[in-house]
């Protein structure tokens, strides 16, 4: 590995998530610098969910260590984590529904940069193209204008580290490309991000590297092209497939 | 923009239902009666600031009010607290309940109904215990006579009406509003918001505690006399919750309209039948739930017009 002069901003270490019995993330390691894109990649039920999860407070870590920017933030509560710069979107998004597509947006912004002055709100709902329906309801919008919605959410906060969670699933390939090209502007501006998506086109399309998971551990770590040539990806994959 | 509306909201709801209120009994000599609104019109903005604001549906809710009648009477009675100070404490019992009965907001749905249910009628249990007689009195109730001011006392629980407005209007005009709506909605979405979702229920559930325990501390004041059934009476709670839920929670106009409507139907025909009515009223609870969650006041939206 090049010997990189900048740290990276979130460090996983043997991370271990398990449910009952069962294990979810048995040892999974790896780290994001800042500006980079991360793709979190692997089939149905390998635990990349999961690891969103764990490093954005919803979940407590069984074992193994969480790091931001050196910090150890494993086990803290969501809302502290959020307070530190880390946000993700959901795979199925609970926007607040009765509220408009502004106030989801605006308590995001009031409560999730304290230190911060006010984020423009405008702006954020622009960049997601939800501009024009910020006196809608969030119920009133279908289900990819609560995914941007939810995206919108997580930027009103200001995050240094972003974990998107399947944002792509469900988009035309135009709505496609503007979020890849979204994504890719908000690393040039310095973000972190952590993308697990199935759709390889885009994975592809964004990422700098990716992580491959299978049954909870990790069994690739490099550039996508690589990925596929790789053998144990390769059957993971195929086997998957058949599986369902 | 938040503010001009919450001005707004003062000035034609809040300022005109405090000088009806205050003033009716100038013109109208049932003060009793008058009084018995004002309490219902403060249970059930408490019922809607626990319930339209964080989803926690309280069936105990007397729970509160009996302990701060209770704490009112007890600084009274063995502080010789004059009874404004003595309302002081009615509030803090009030208080210590919500913080005692905290856990409770990790429980869900129906369970949080039926032990907050069970809360009060231990409550209840522990003040009316003949071992505590020396204390409470047991069950042989209060007597306040060196105290009996029904105008200062109903002035007082106006101005507690007021204050009760007050922050329900200030929830629906302000981002603790917008954060306690956001809870309600998604937890977990919520704290990813930046919110700490504890805190946030907590505060919404100890105001709500802190409303209930003065309008009963003032309710102590103004009746005097009262026996443990009286002011932990199960009724409180009911109407309370079918009041707010019939005109809509989370709304200010809502809990308002539901105590004018169905506590002045109640007072028209009910007197007499009583216990038809806390069967119709429980039954009209479930109704309202399960059909009309939002209440009469989300018709009226349905049909384009914004009620505050
Ligand atoms: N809260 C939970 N309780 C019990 N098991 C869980 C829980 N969350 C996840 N799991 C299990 O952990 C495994 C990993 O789930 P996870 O959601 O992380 O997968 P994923 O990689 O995101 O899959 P997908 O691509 O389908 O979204 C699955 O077997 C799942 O059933
Ligand atoms: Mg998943």
């Amino acid at each position: 590995m090049s010997p990189d002069l900048a740290k990276p901003l979130l460090q996983i270490d043997r991370l271990v998530k398990r449910f009952g019995g069962f294990v979810a993330l048995d040892g999974v390691s790896f780290h994001v610098m800042p500006g980079e894109i991360l793709g979190l990649v692997g089939p149905n039920g390998s635990g990349k969910t999961t690891c969103i999860n764990v490093i954005s407070g919803l979940y407590k870590p069984n074992g193994g260590e969480v790091r931001f920017q050196g910090r150890s933030v494993g086990g803290l509560a969501s809302h502290r984590l959020v307070h530190l710069g880390i946000n993700r979107t959901f795979q199925v998004p609970k926007p607040f529904l009765p509220l408009t597509v502004r106030e989801n947006v605006e308590v995001a912004a009031a409560y999730g940069r304290p230190a911060e002055g006010p984020s423009d709100i405008e702006a954020i709902l622009a960049s997601v193209e939800l501009d024009g329906l910020g006196n809608k309801t969030a119920a009133e919008l279908n289900s990819v204008q609560q995914k941007m919605l939810d995206l919108a959410r997580a930027l009103a906060t200001g995050p240094r580290l972003l974990c998107v969670d399947e944002l792509a699933a469900g988009l035309n390939p135009v709505e496609l490309d503007r979020v890849a090209i979204r994504l890719r502007d908000l690393a040039r501006g310095g973000m972190a991000l952590l993308v697990v998506e199935h759709l390889m086109g885009f994975i592809d399309q964004v990422t700098d590297r990716v992580i491959v998971l299978n049954a909870g551990r990790e069994i690739f770590e490099g550039v996508l092209a690589e990925a596929v040539r790789d053998p144990q990806v390769v059957e993971v994959f195929l086997g998957a497939a058949h599986v369902g | 923009m938040l503010r001009t509306k919450a001005l707004r909201h003062t000035l034609f709801i809040l300022l005109p239902v405090i000088a009806v209120a205050g003033l009716l009994p100038l013109a109208y000599s049932n003060q009793l009666l008058l009084f018995n609104f004002v309490v219902f019109l403060t249970l059930a903005q408490g019922v809607n600031i626990l319930y339209g604001f964080t989803g926690y549906l309280p069936f105990g809710y007397v729970g509160f009010f009996g302990v701060g009648a209770y704490g009112f009477s007890l600084a009274v009675m063995h502080l010789h607290l004059p009874p404004l100070a003595a309302l002081g404490a009615a509030a803090l019992a009030a208080v210590l309940l919500g913080l005692v009965l905290t856990p409770l907001l990790r429980l869900s749905g129906a369970y949080f109904a039926i032990a907050n249910l069970a809360a009060s009628q231990a409550m209840f249990q522990v003040v009316s215990n003949p071992n505590l007689t020396d204390i409470t009195k047991g069950p042989y109730g209060i007597s306040l006579a060196g105290v009996f001011a029904p105008n200062l006392s109903y002035g007082v629980a106006v101005a507690i009406l007021a204050l009760t407005l007050g922050t329900v209007i200030y929830l629906r005009n302000s981002r603790f509003g917008l954060a306690l709506l956001a809870v309600r909605e998604d937890s977990v979405t919520a704290a990813m918001a930046g919110i700490d979702v504890v805190r946030t229920r907590t505060l919404a559930w100890q105001l709500s505690a802190l409303v209930a325990g003065l309008i009963g501390g003032v309710f102590a004041w103004y009746v005097s006399v009262f026996y443990p059934e009286t002011v932990f009476s199960p009724e409180f709670s009911i109407f309370a919750i079918v009041f707010a839920l019939f005109g809509g929670v989370a709304t200010i106009t809502g809990p308002i309209l539901g105590v004018v409507v169905l506590y002045g139907i109640y007072n028209a025909i009910g007197i007499s039948t009583p216990q038809y009515f806390q069967l119709i009223y429980g039954a009209l609870i479930m109704g309202l739930v399960l059909f009309l969650p939002n209440g009469v006041v989300s018709l009226f939206r349905r049909w384009g017009i914004d009620v505050p």
